[in-house]
């Protein structure tokens, strides 16, 4: 080490305004934000993985009511979302390309359209809540899992496994509320993307953010696909 | 007179407790050596290699033979301490067979026995020396923790699930009794004493105790009164599966898994008996959720464990014999259970007959059809069944 | 060793350091540097530990009798609660990472600053908001669901102000997972050149593994708390067994995280021994390779036994006996660094300096806090001893004997190159004699007192366990003497301690080749590295030509 005190590299600060002064070069920079961005996704996996857990675990103890429960979720809403969802992946996709080619329209119409896929997400999530509110499905002192069951033709489950779809809500609640305020946030950080690429801040040498928020949103996506066929698909057709 | 206000042991009065003990003090050698090891090590080095003796240090990188023999000899000292304490573990696990059963119920903030003989004590537990004894441990509100220090015996007392702990005093005497989970404001007042007395004591002491019934018959007064034997007829052909027997067997269910038939089992079976579907029958018994409390929960258990043919057999037909037969007329074969109307509201306290007739899928009067005749349980050993292809089920 | 006051040359504070690079409020509120960051941390940890610390006194006051007879039962339960609560989550879980480890990381790889100067930031400022809540359940009448928030007690029974707490703790986690995403992309990415992974001081190395921890178990401790926060906000029944929840698959879920958790703790301590104790014994470090595998070992296994604390919770045997079995495997790699230490004094040329007399304490008190643990893994003894005084006393050996007399030292030896002066020698060894003392005193009869069978968390307990707690309280408030006169001294010395100069110690280490204190980007050049971490043996040669 003591050589190190002789023998010492010029730090080379360029004025390049966007490197900031702790890096050397702008590979660097980039290098370490998208790596950073993806320590951050590790942390939302073991966040998201304690959900899992808690679902799994639950689903095997109480599997009857997890499938009268599931299969009282209306599948044609999962599905839209799931392709809405894709499709924001996919226009997200585009935008980190425009970004890429230094296309500020395009990339500001694809954020765009990013925002608005999830938007509508999000507003078919609410409408399922609603339903699930009409339903007496929310977890709490107006539970009644075979509310109107018997109205719309539905088999009455017994009152043990009724009482268990509480907590199949609970978590389906839990789970999709978790990627539903994932989403919302990262609408808003696509509205301030949004706004900063159309005022030029994402030139093709400097649009990491950009990547990055791409991460994020291909990430929550990739959550849904997880969450689509647990709450919705695996209980249609109980195996036994 | 010292060791009298400043003891430094706890007493040892249980057979598991020198067992213990002996592990503790295995541990505590090894503990003693290596903090001696390293603490003669520091000195020694401190004083030796101190700078004014030693001004020029030596430069050593490491030694790998040395690495490999620091980290294999506490590997296995370790794996020697993990053995004993597994084996120590499978034994305080694992009751006697000829283990005599308590039951014990936790709240905040207050500990409740029953014997089996009908006892009921609140924060004083009496036991006999010489016996093995079997708790059997609810918490009707929050964690709890059942610790005797004087037994080394301690376990979690868990709401909605059973645990149990065993022990067996090897002299008389009075031990605390704590509680060693943090329950609440009083957690530190949620003591006891438990008292272990000469086999003939203890049998003083339960003549003296003043019981009105022993647990089984207070179960079957329980049993009776939830309208259970409607269906439990112990017959052939019975919408319930025979409960003779049941204890302690293999039961095969609908998904064609197998569950043992402990106490655990009973409380599951009562509490959500949609969980596990006895083969051959079909999920039409109410959950008796909130109409039983953990003191009737365990009567009943103990009536349940207390049906055997070759033991005190209590006859189960006697109970029915007083209420009306199910209303034949609703019975319907093959009734879909999930139907609306059905199946929704447990039986009524009073009523003895159940409310769902419509759902009642079978008696003795309607000949079995295919869907709910009784099947040949893989698990139920026959000769347990005397009266021929009687299954159990709830 | 030889002070400055060894050296003949009057030394000079240097002209431009981080401290007086820029003045004014703002310019340590908005700062990036994470110099300022450590020590604005500095401050915020030192006054959470004081609020546990008072606690804490007050717990031992109540145990002097054994009748509970000083506070009513809910304002026991209050203090003990809240002594864990502000210990661990306000002190201890970031302790030494985020004021150390915040300030030497960057500097010690090499580099102008942490990858992210403003997440460093934010996760101050998102620990101050978490410890405004936790400051707010106190102020407004404190929280006694033990620190461990075990259902269904914390969620359905007791009306005190758990959400708060709950809210705190939540917050002030992000704070650590975003230091902890700091330290990992900084290590990754922002190498000087030449600083290999393998020339990187153990300090480093320990934080590091500290990281994957943070990061990697935080998030669970976050979904917790939410579970928690919604079921007893909104009366929904994941936990609560009256709705069909399982209260031990809370234990599960909270274990998961405040397992691995203690590591997190006395990670950053086994780093901060393993600078000190070469640099005083004027040695390279025994077993190098050995010391950094075993801080990734233990973070990698500290994931697999978090049930051992559950083993008489209702868990199956076989489990059981898995959890056991993986427990005393990561008990080796803390005997492998005790070894390593201790091999490090062989032949060495020892200097009995503040730091050193706290890290050999170390090595003492965490033998035998390490050693005892071997009983609680032990699950035919831990079903004795589980939740009695006997975990209490292990668990205070590890994490004040451990990782606060780790603190403490690390604080000693780095206070000269963050402040520029030195402590003053004297009244520093008295402290930690009275540290020392003061804390076997306190925590020693605990362990008797465990075996005995006291429970903890007892507002009053049986007379025969007298004796050994008033010895207990006794020991605590010699500690608490140990504790108080660095906070004086220290501060003392801010004015009035002699300069320090570059490298007090001769101390390897690139933060020994800057300033003291550093300049605000740590290094007027890039240094390239060529040598091996603990490189004393140059140092040595220095000594010779000096004199």
């Amino acid at each position: 080490m003591s050589d190190s005190q002789t023998t010492t590299l010029q730090a080379h600060h360029h004025h390049d305004p966007s490197l900031l002064v702790q890096f050397d070069t702008a590979y660097q920079q980039k290098d370490a934000s998208q790596f950073g961005m993806w320590v951050f996704l590790i942390t939302e996996i073991m966040f998201f993985g304690g959900l899992f857990g808690a679902y799994l675990i639950y689903r095997n103890l109480y599997n009857p009511a997890f499938v009268a429960a599931s299969t009282s979720i209306a599948i044609k809403w999962g599905a839209i979302n799931t392709a809405v969802l894709i499709c924001s992946s996919l226009t997200m996709a585009m935008g980190v390309h425009s970004a890429a080619l230094g296309a500020r329209k395009l990339l500001v119409f694809w954020l765009g359209a990013t925002l608005v896929l999830g938007s509508v997400f999000l507003g078919i999530k609410g409408i399922e809540y609603y339903d699930k509110y009409t339903e007496h499905h929310i977890p709490g002192a107006n539970f009644d899992f075979n509310y109107d069951r018997a109205e719309k033709g539905e088999k009455l489950v017994p009152a043990d496994v009724a009482t268990q779809t509480s907590i199949f809500f609970a978590l389906y609640f839990a789970m999709t509320g978790m990627h539903a305020l994932h989403m919302i946030i990262g609408a808003g950080i696509l509205v301030f993307l949004i706004w900063r690429a159309y005022h030029g801040a994402y030139p093709p040498h400097h649009y990491t953010m950009v990547e990055n928020f791409g991460l994020y949103w291909h990430f929550v996506d990739i959550i849904w696909i997880f969450l689509f066929p647990l709450l919705y698909l695996v209980s249609r057709s109980p195996v036994h | 007179m010292l060791p009298q206000y400043f003891p430094l042991f706890p007493e040892s009065a249980s057979t598991m407790s020198t067992r213990v003990d002996a592990l503790y003090f295995f541990i505590l050698g090894i503990t003693i050596f290596f903090t001696m090891l390293v603490a003669l090590l520091i000195l020694v080095f401190a004083t030796k290699y101190r700078k004014e003796k030693h001004p020029v240090p030596v430069q050593i990188h490491g030694s790998i033979p040395l690495e490999i023999f620091w980290t294999l000899v506490p590997l296995g000292i370790a794996m020697v301490i993990f053995a004993w304490g597994a084996v120590l573990f499978f034994q305080e696990m694992h009751p006697p067979k000829s283990a005599m059963d308590i039951y014990g119920v936790g709240k905040q903030w207050m500990w409740k026995f029953q014997h089996p003989g009908g006892q009921r004590e609140i924060n004083n537990l009496h036991v006999p020396v010489g016996k093995a004894v079997r708790m059997t441990l609810i918490s009707q509100d929050v964690l709890h923790s059942f610790y005797v220090p004087a037994f080394r015996a301690q376990m979690d007392v868990i709401p909605g699930r059973y645990t149990t702990v065993w022990f067996e005093a090897t002299k008389p005497g009075t031990y605390h009794l704590f509680c060693n989970q943090y329950c609440g404001t009083k957690h530190s007042g949620m003591v006891g004493e438990v008292t272990a007395m000469s086999p003939d004591d203890y049998q003083e002491w339960l003549r003296g105790a003043g019981a009105f019934g022993s647990l089984a018959t207070e179960g079957q007064k329980v049993f009776a009164s939830m309208g259970c034997p409607t269906c439990h007829t112990g017959a052939d052909n019975a919408r319930g599966p025979n409960l003779y027997n049941l204890y302690g067997r293999m039961v095969r269910t609908e998904d064609n898994r197998t569950a043992l038939a402990d106490e655990g089992y009973i409380r599951e079976s009562i509490l959500n008996p949609s969980a596990k579907i006895v083969y051959g029958y079909q999920n039409i018994m109410p959950t008796f959720q909130g109409q039983l409390n953990e003191d009737e929960m365990i009567q009943i258990i103990e009536y349940v464990k207390s049906l055997t043919y070759n033991g005190q057999l209590l006859q189960l037909q006697t109970n029915t014999q007083q209420e009306p037969p199910v209303n034949l007329n609703k019975i319907q074969q093959g009734i879909d259970v999930t139907k609306p109307g059905t199946n929704q509201n447990p039986v009524p306290r009073t009523s003895a007959v159940p409310v769902q007739e419509e759902a009642v899928p079978a008696t003795p009067s309607t000949p079995p059809g295919k869907q709910n005749a009784p099947k040949q349980p893989r698990g139920a050993a026959p000769q347990a069944k005397p009266n021929g292809s009687q299954v159990e089920q709830r | 060793m030889s002070t400055a006051t060894q050296t003949s040359l009057a030394l000079e504070m240097p002209s431009d350091t981080y401290l007086n690079s820029s003045y004014g409020v703002k310019s340590w509120f908005l700062t990036g540097d994470h110099k300022r960051i450590a020590v604005m941390y500095i401050v915020s940890i030192s006054l959470m530990f004081l609020l546990g610390g008072v606690f804490a006194t007050l717990v031992r006051l109540e145990l002097l009798t054994p009748a509970g007879d000083l506070f009513q039962s809910d304002t026991y339960n209050k203090l003990f609660t809240m002594h864990g609560v502000v210990m661990i989550f306000g002190f201890l879980v970031p302790s030494i990472p985020v004021t150390i480890g915040n300030f030497l990381i960057p500097i010690m790889v090499g580099a102008r600053d942490l990858a992210f100067p403003k997440i460093n930031l934010a996760s101050w400022y998102i620990y101050i908001i978490g410890m405004i809540f936790m400051l707010a359940a106190i102020i407004s009448g404190g929280v006694d669901t033990g620190w461990t928030f075990y259902t269904p007690l914390s969620t359905q029974y007791l009306t005190t102000h758990v959400m708060f707490t709950a809210i705190g703790i939540l917050i002030a986690g992000f704070s650590s997972i975003f230091t902890g995403l700091n330290f990992i992309v900084t290590v990754h990415r922002m190498r000087a050149p030449g600083m290999t992974w393998f020339r990187l001081p153990l300090f480093v190395w320990s934080n590091y593994a500290a990281s994957i921890i943070m990061v990697l178990g935080t998030p669970v401790l976050a979904i917790t708390l939410i579970l928690v926060a919604l079921e007893r906000g909104l009366h929904i029944g994941i936990f609560n067994p009256a709705l069909g929840g399982d209260p031990v698959l809370f234990q599960h879920m909270f274990w998961f995280y405040s397992h691995p958790a203690v590591y997190i703790m006395i990670l950053p301590g086994f780093g901060v021994i393993s600078e000190i104790i070469p640099c005083f014994a004027r040695k390279r470090i025994f077993g190098y390779s050995a010391i950094a595998f075993s801080s990734i070992a233990i973070a990698v296994f500290g994931f697999l036994v978090w049930a051992h604390h559950m083993f008489i919770a209702g868990i199956s045997t076989y489990s059981a006996l898995i959890f056991s079995f993986v427990t005393f495997l990561v008990a080796i790699p803390s005997a492998i660094k005790v070894f390593n230490w201790t091999a490090t004094l062989y032949k060495g040329s020892i200097h009995f300096d503040t730091p050193m007399l706290y890290a050999l304490a170390f090595i003492g008190l965490f033998t035998i806090g390490g050693l005892t643990g071997l009983f609680l893994g032990a699950i035919g003894v831990d079903m004795h001893v589980t939740a009695t005084y006997f975990v209490v006393a292990h668990f205070h050996y590890v994490m004040v004997g451990g990782m606060l007399v780790a603190y403490l030292a690390g604080m000693h030896f780095w206070w000269p190159k963050m402040t520029g002066r030195m402590y003053p020698e004297a009244p520093a060894k008295l402290s930690a004699l009275i540290v020392f003392i003061g804390f076997n005193l306190t925590f020693f009869p605990q362990f008797i007192l465990g075996y005995m069978g006291m429970p903890r968390r007892y507002h009053s307990y049986p007379p025969e366990f007298q004796v050994l707690n008033v010895l207990s309280t006794a020991g605590a408030s010699v500690l608490a003497v140990g504790l108080l006169m660095p906070m004086f001294y220290m501060l003392w010395s801010l004015k009035y301690g002699e300069i320090a100069g570059n490298n007090p110690y001769r101390a390897t280490g690139l933060e020994w080749q800057t300033t003291s204190p550093p300049p605000t980007h740590n290094f007027h050049e890039t240094p390239i590295v060529t040598q091996e971490a603990y490189d004393y043996e140059s140092q040595t040669e220095e000594v010779e030509v000096v004199g």
